[in-house]
């Protein structure tokens, strides 16, 4: 445990450890401080930051552009929801065969992408491809509802049942608040590993890195499969918190793009950058649809534009994204790459 | 000596174009053995196939006694071959140590371990005040340096240098020959290199092999080969060294 | 189920594939020479839809007449946003031009689901329920006549690029970027050309298609998806093959569509892309790229 601690401490400066404990402790206060509106904002802040990290550990860490995340979430949701609402098994249990699957299933394509040499752009392509391919399959697969939907009995409780993921919003945040923390640390954890390294050396120079001896398809593999059974875990609290899944929402490319858009706008590869990208997409979004509101308009697709505009200002503007822009001007190191 | 690397009747083909043909060589355990030749002689993809970048048409090649033609560049590298390249190719956005550490790992699997040796490298390879510097801002022999202890990092028994001098002003590249020589004589690593740069094959080199249109012209001491006729008329001229 | 069902979903759905041809065509142009994976593709299409669904709705003049200002437009359109957005990008790593695409797709996706709303358009024609015999087959004129505008603007682009010198100039550029410049062609402004040329046969594919079907913000991107499918699986660089890759998909589509239900039929066309990226990543027609 020890060495675990000294792992995660290793060479960071103190003052971004204190500025770390203030904003865990920030988070822990907040429910109290909120309403209950605010406090569903929060969740999604850190829904986008939890499945931002996962995805990370792909792209920023790997290298490689999966833009079909949304598969492994709608995978890990349905077999969530499919064994609670048919056999009564809970969300905890329906998660450790969530996991395995989505690995699996981010193992078929990484297989076929990385087996045939599909890389870049065409990888990308390959997995939206394959995110479709779902989504179109559930919308006709009856045994999850297709297309009207799948949905979970939701029971006015008097009390929280953290097993059965049945409570109020504020037992939902700290769910999610706890998974965020855990991704972080695994983040850390991975990043100073034997695997992290190997990683960045496969996004640096992949050519590289094999003539250094890294097993290249071994770790892009390793990759791809860890951040699909970490993602699974954001589609099951979806499903149990939303009590509704839809294959067109779930599958949608659009939730594969809201997945990213926190990391690249944050920083890729960074640790912070996906919360940070979090906070400041979902800040956006939160200011303009309160701006909507009181001017009496109400535009569907207004959100989107603005997520639109977001990516391209940062592209053009921050290509690193924020994160690394922030630190250099407050000078605070990133540890990671 | 026992022969550690043997290649044994290589071929390669580009649809049509014959790079490689027939090049047979051994390469005596801890000798420094230099490939020279005019461009376009097919070195680098001589090289290439015994890296395991690419396989050949024809013919094995040897190492340490097993068959390695064909492998991909990783297990090569495992088996205890390194190389470097042509054009450097250091982990840009990493410092320093970090792109040694990722060679070392090979062999440690420990990341303190391996970062243990990574300085001891990098101290010998004169970059160890430089070690927390991104890559991408080093100069030039710097990131030559770095590309050698990367190589290193992975305890070789095989280096595989591909002009590693090119670029080199004339001091960097007599400090260089002598750090290869150095880890040479202490450790007895074979050192297989591609060079242009004759001032450092004549100062490094126990045996030379020269290339021509993918054929071997000649073989053997330094001295012996720069006086042979066709080394001459193919590639040196009459005014070298 | 009688042959003749088969033979007319057969027939209509080659005669659509003959459109989408035309789409994929200015994508493969797109990235046959300014090598952007223009993501934004079936966006820039349903600009041009909706173009000729309003100019349809306030002035009645049919699409096919409308066919010429209306690519004039989206070559405009494509020629400004290479030369302003993507030309200064032309540097950067590969994916970073590709988000950038992605997020102007987003973006036009959704102005026009604001000022357009979910809901369909359509383009009705006096000739809109019209159809021609040859034997047991019935043909839509619609679809006929759509089909042989595709023709006609392909041709004219294969024309252009082989017989124009401009077209040559722009060739050029797509064989050796170095090159080109060491000539002295100005590679940026043929840059630019080339996105506007495939611009404008996104357009015209796009005012043809207003022929066929119902015009909705959504459908941008399922489009660039399937202009993707054409490409790749026909051949990344060669024109001919985006043809002869709409063609096949726009028949096996239809036919999927006949023999499984319709909703699913676009599932196929990914089933062929995953196939084709695996086992002929060059395409039917395509040359391996190094």
């Amino acid at each position: 445990m020890a060495s675990l601690f000294a792992r995660i401490a290793d060479d960071t400066p103190r003052r971004v450890w204190i500025l770390l404990v203030a904003l865990l402790a920030a988070f822990i206060v907040a429910p109290w401080l909120i309403n209950d509106y605010l406090v569903t904002v929060l969740i999604v802040i850190l829904y986008l930051a939890y499945t931002g990290q996962a995805w990370n550990i792909m792209m920023g860490f790997a290298g490689q552009l999966s833009l079909g995340h949304a598969i492994y979430a709608g995978l890990g949701g349905y077999i969530a929801a499919v064994l609670f609402t048919r056999y009564g098994i809970g969300p905890w249990i329906g998660l450790l065969a969530a996991m395995p699957v989505a690995a699996f299933c981010g193992a078929i394509i990484g297989f076929l992408a990385f087996r045939f040499g599909v890389a870049g752009v065409y990888f990308a392509i390959l997995t939206i491809a394959f995110a479709e391919f779902t989504r179109i399959g559930f919308d006709h697969l009856d045994f999850v509802h297709a297309s009207s939907g799948l949905f979970l009995p939701v029971k006015q409780l008097s009390h929280n049942d953290l097993w059965l993921l049945r409570g109020s919003p504020r037992m939902f945040y700290y769910v999610i608040l706890a998974a965020t923390v855990v991704a972080f640390v695994l983040c850390r954890v991975l990043l100073n590993s034997r695997m992290g390294y190997f990683w960045l050396a496969i996004r640096e120079d992949e050519r590289a890195a094999s003539a250094a001896g890294v097993p290249t398809f071994r770790y892009k593999m390793y990759a791809v499969m860890i951040s699909a059974a970490v993602t699974s875990f954001a589609g099951v609290f979806y499903a149990f918190f939303y009590n509704n899944l839809f294959p067109e929402q779930v599958f949608n490319i659009s939730r594969s793009i809201e997945m990213i858009l926190g990391p690249i706008i944050g920083g890729i590869g960074t640790l912070f950058g996906p919360i940070i990208g979090a906070f400041v997409l979902t800040g956006l979004a939160e200011t303009l649809n309160a701006a909507m509101a009181a001017l009496g308009i109400d535009l569907p697709g207004a959100k989107q534009v603005l997520y639109g505009v977001c990516l391209l200002v940062v592209i053009v503007a921050l290509p690193e994204g924020i994160l690394p822009w922030l630190s250099r001007r407050l000078g605070l190191d990133e540890s990671a790459s | 000596m026992t022969a550690l690397l043997k290649v044994e009747r290589v071929s390669k083909r580009f649809r049509g174009l014959v790079a490689v043909d027939q090049v047979s060589f051994e390469v005596p355990e801890g000798s420094l053995f230099a490939v020279i030749g005019p461009n376009g002689a097919g070195k680098t993809t001589l090289f290439n196939m015994i890296a395991g970048a690419m396989a050949p048409n024809d013919g094995t090649i040897n190492f340490a006694g097993e068959p390695i033609q064909g492998l991909p560049s990783d297990a090569v590298c495992r088996r205890g071959v390194a190389r470097t390249f042509q054009i450097v190719r250091p982990f840009p956005a990493l410092t320093v140590e970090d792109n040694v550490i990722v060679g070392a790992l090979l062999r440690h699997r420990e990341v303190g371990v391996a970062r243990e040796r990574t300085h001891a490298l990098l101290q010998r390879l004169d970059l160890f005040d430089k070690r927390r510097r991104v890559a991408s801002t080093l100069t030039l022999p710097d990131r030559k340096r770095l590309e050698v202890a990367r190589a290193l990092a992975t305890e070789p028994r095989l280096l595989l240098l591909d002009e590693v001098m090119a670029g080199l002003r004339p001091t960097e590249t007599d400090r260089m020959v002598a750090t290869l020589r150095g880890i040479n004589r202490e450790t007895g690593l074979t050192i297989l290199l591609i060079e242009h740069v004759m001032r450092a094959v004549m100062a490094l080199a126990g045996r030379v092999l020269v290339l021509d249109h993918g054929v071997v012209i000649a073989e053997g001491a330094p001295e012996t080969v720069v006086r042979d006729p066709a080394v001459v008329q193919s590639y040196l001229g009459t005014e070298t060294v | 189920m009688p042959f003749d069902v088969y033979l007319n979903v057969a027939v209509a759905g080659i005669l659509t594939g003959l459109v989408y041809g035309l789409m994929a065509l200015g994508l493969s142009v797109i990235f046959g020479v300014v090598r952007v994976v223009n993501f934004a593709h079936g966006e820039m299409m349903s600009i041009a839809m909706y173009l000729a669904v309003v100019l349809f709705s306030t002035l009645h003049l049919d699409p096919l007449i409308m066919l010429i200002p209306i690519a004039a437009v989206m070559f405009v359109l494509g020629y400004a946003l290479q030369a302003g957005l993507i030309n200064p990008f032309i540097n950067r790593p590969e994916h970073t031009q590709f988000l950038l695409v992605v997020a102007l797709a987003i973006i036009i996706v959704n102005v026009l689901l604001i000022i357009f709303g979910p809901d369909a358009h359509t383009v009705q024609t006096s000739y809109a329920y019209d159809s021609f015999q040859i034997g047991p087959v019935i043909i839509d004129a619609s679809k006929l006549y759509a089909a042989a505008a595709a023709v006609v603007v392909a041709l004219l682009l294969f024309g252009f690029f082989r017989f124009t010198l401009l077209g040559k100039a722009v060739r050029a550029c797509a064989d050796n970027y170095t090159g080109a410049l060491v000539v002295g062609l100005n590679v940026h402004r043929l840059y630019a050309l080339t996105f506007g040329i495939g611009a404008a046969c996104v357009g015209a594919a796009g005012v043809m298609m207003t022929l066929i079907v119902d015009v909705t913000p959504m459908i941008g991107p399922v489009y660039t998806l399937l202009a993707f499918v054409i490409v790749i699986t026909g051949g990344l660089g060669s024109m001919a093959g985006a043809l002869v890759g709409g063609l096949l998909i726009g028949l096996t589509e239809a036919l999927a569509g006949l023999l499984f239900t319709p909703s699913a039929k676009s599932m196929f066309a990914f089933g062929i892309l995953v196939l084709v990226l695996l086992f002929r990543p060059q395409g039917i027609l395509g040359r391996r790229v190094a």
